[in-house]
């Protein structure tokens, strides 16, 4: 069960098996190899190892489909601007490399638990100690900020439906406002949840 | 535990009129009910009970403990239901929002999974562990809300009007949790069915508490002030 933003998908596979941090390093290593990529050769080698990965994780193409469909909103103009600027064969190379990055990273998420994935950043962040940063309060705000993620989609899809019901036309104040509003009342009820919960430091 | 109330007001801050007035009880039963109109000072009165909300005039003690100085202390022992279930659940997974709680607890991460597990098996929400928490039903999401801080073993639970978006069934099954429990547990309800076996109901209206006593005579007195 999965939305359109990458959520962990259980499983028993190798690459579920992996731990967080070795998907995470070996996605910093790709993005830093995709810049040595240069053909369209190379780029559909790129998109193929990481389909292969999905096949390996058992994600089936609904899974996959559902999670890259809104990035076509700006896969499709990048793509058309791109062959435009640079040409057909340089288009290819950037908007793939891309795709392959994005493909890479929902597999890391698709395939570790997201406190494992966060875990891994408070270890990271661990060094900021000393200038004061709280590495747990910085796992603490990145899963609140993927927690937020589907509470602002239903929210923004409860003062679309108000909209409607009082007939109200598209206008982009009267949807900001209650949006912006009831997302406040949510973080202020968020916080005093936290601090129920022992978390008020 | 004793939650010992003496000479409470509250005015939040911005607001000319005191939300609750000149308060004074004593709790030590196992099932205490709080009823009363919307606005009559319910929910600020629940808030107390773990620090949420300190009074702006005297004292809310819990089991010796000050709100207004040992807020912390207290929450470690007092879990909080609030109404909106998605208001406090602040982790993707069911599993990792149960999780959450136990964190600063110094457990292994078996320890943890396991006490996790029994928890979930418990509600019955064993087979959702790594769904995410927003795909889930009202009720489902109220269960996994409870869940969460029981996992944590409150010794008072405090709940804020929990059923009041849920469904019959779902609120049965909230009910049905409510009643097993082993916790002190004070609950804030619209819901009068609720209260059907508690050893004492306090009534607010307009900022006061004008009743006290059994779930009967409560709730009769309730009725009185609403025709």
């Amino acid at each position: 069960m999965t939305g359109p933003i990458g959520l962990y998908l259980p499983g028993r596979s190798v690459l579920h098996r992996l731990p967080a941090g070795a998907k995470l390093a070996a996605l910093v290593v790709a993005g830093a190899g995709s810049l040595f990529v240069r053909t369209p050769t190379q780029t559909g080698i790129a998109v193929a190892v990481v389909l292969l990965g999905y096949a390996v994780a058992r994600v089936s193409p609904r899974v996959i489909w559902t999670s890259f469909r809104p990035l076509l909103w700006v896969i499709v103009p990048l793509t058309v601007f791109q062959v435009v600027v640079v040409g057909w064969e340089k288009a290819m190379v950037i908007v793939g490399v891309i795709v392959a990055l994005v493909l890479l990273a929902n597999l890391v998420t698709l395939t570790t638990r997201t406190t494992d994935l966060v875990d891994v950043v408070v270890r990271v962040c661990e060094p900021l100690r000393v200038l004061g940063i709280n590495p747990e309060r910085v796992g603490l705000m990145l899963n609140l900020a993927i927690r937020g993620v589907p509470l602002m989609v239903e929210l923004a899809g409860q003062v679309r439906e108000a909209q409607l019901a009082r007939g109200h036309n598209v206008s982009a104040r009267a949807f900001a406002v209650p949006l912006i509003v009831g997302a406040l009342r949510r973080a202020d009820e968020l916080g005093d949840a936290l601090a129920a919960r022992g978390f008020d430091d | 535990m004793l939650i010992e109330i003496s000479g409470v007001s509250h005015t939040y801050a911005g607001r000319a009129q005191p939300v609750v007035r000149d308060l004074d009880v004593r709790l030590s039963e196992h099932r205490v009910g709080v009823i009363g109109a919307n606005g009559s000072g319910k929910s600020t009165f629940a808030r107390m009970l773990n620090g949420l909300v300190v009074p702006s005039e005297g004292t809310v003690s819990v089991d010796g403990l000050d709100t207004a100085r040992q807020g912390r202390e207290i929450r470690k022992r007092v879990g909080f239901c609030f109404t909106d279930p998605d208001s406090q659940i602040v982790m993707p997974t069911v599993a990792e929002d149960v999780a959450f709680g136990l964190r600063r607890r110094g457990l292994s991460k078996a320890e943890v999974a396991a006490r996790v597990d029994a928890t979930l098996r418990a509600r019955g929400l064993d087979g959702h562990a790594d769904h995410p928490a927003h795909l889930l039903s009202g009720g489902q999401k109220q269960l996994l809300a409870l869940s969460s801080i029981l996992v944590t073993e409150p010794d008072l639970l405090v709940m804020d009007e929990p059923t009041t978006l849920l469904d019959l069934r779902n609120t049965r099954r909230v009910a049905d949790v409510v009643v097993g429990l082993p916790q002190q547990v004070v609950l804030v309800t619209h819901d009068l069915d609720l209260l059907v076996g508690f050893d004492r109901v306090l009534v607010f209206d307009e900022t006061r508490l004008v009743h006290d006593g059994p779930p009967a005579a409560a709730i009769k007195h309730y009725r009185e002030l609403m025709a």
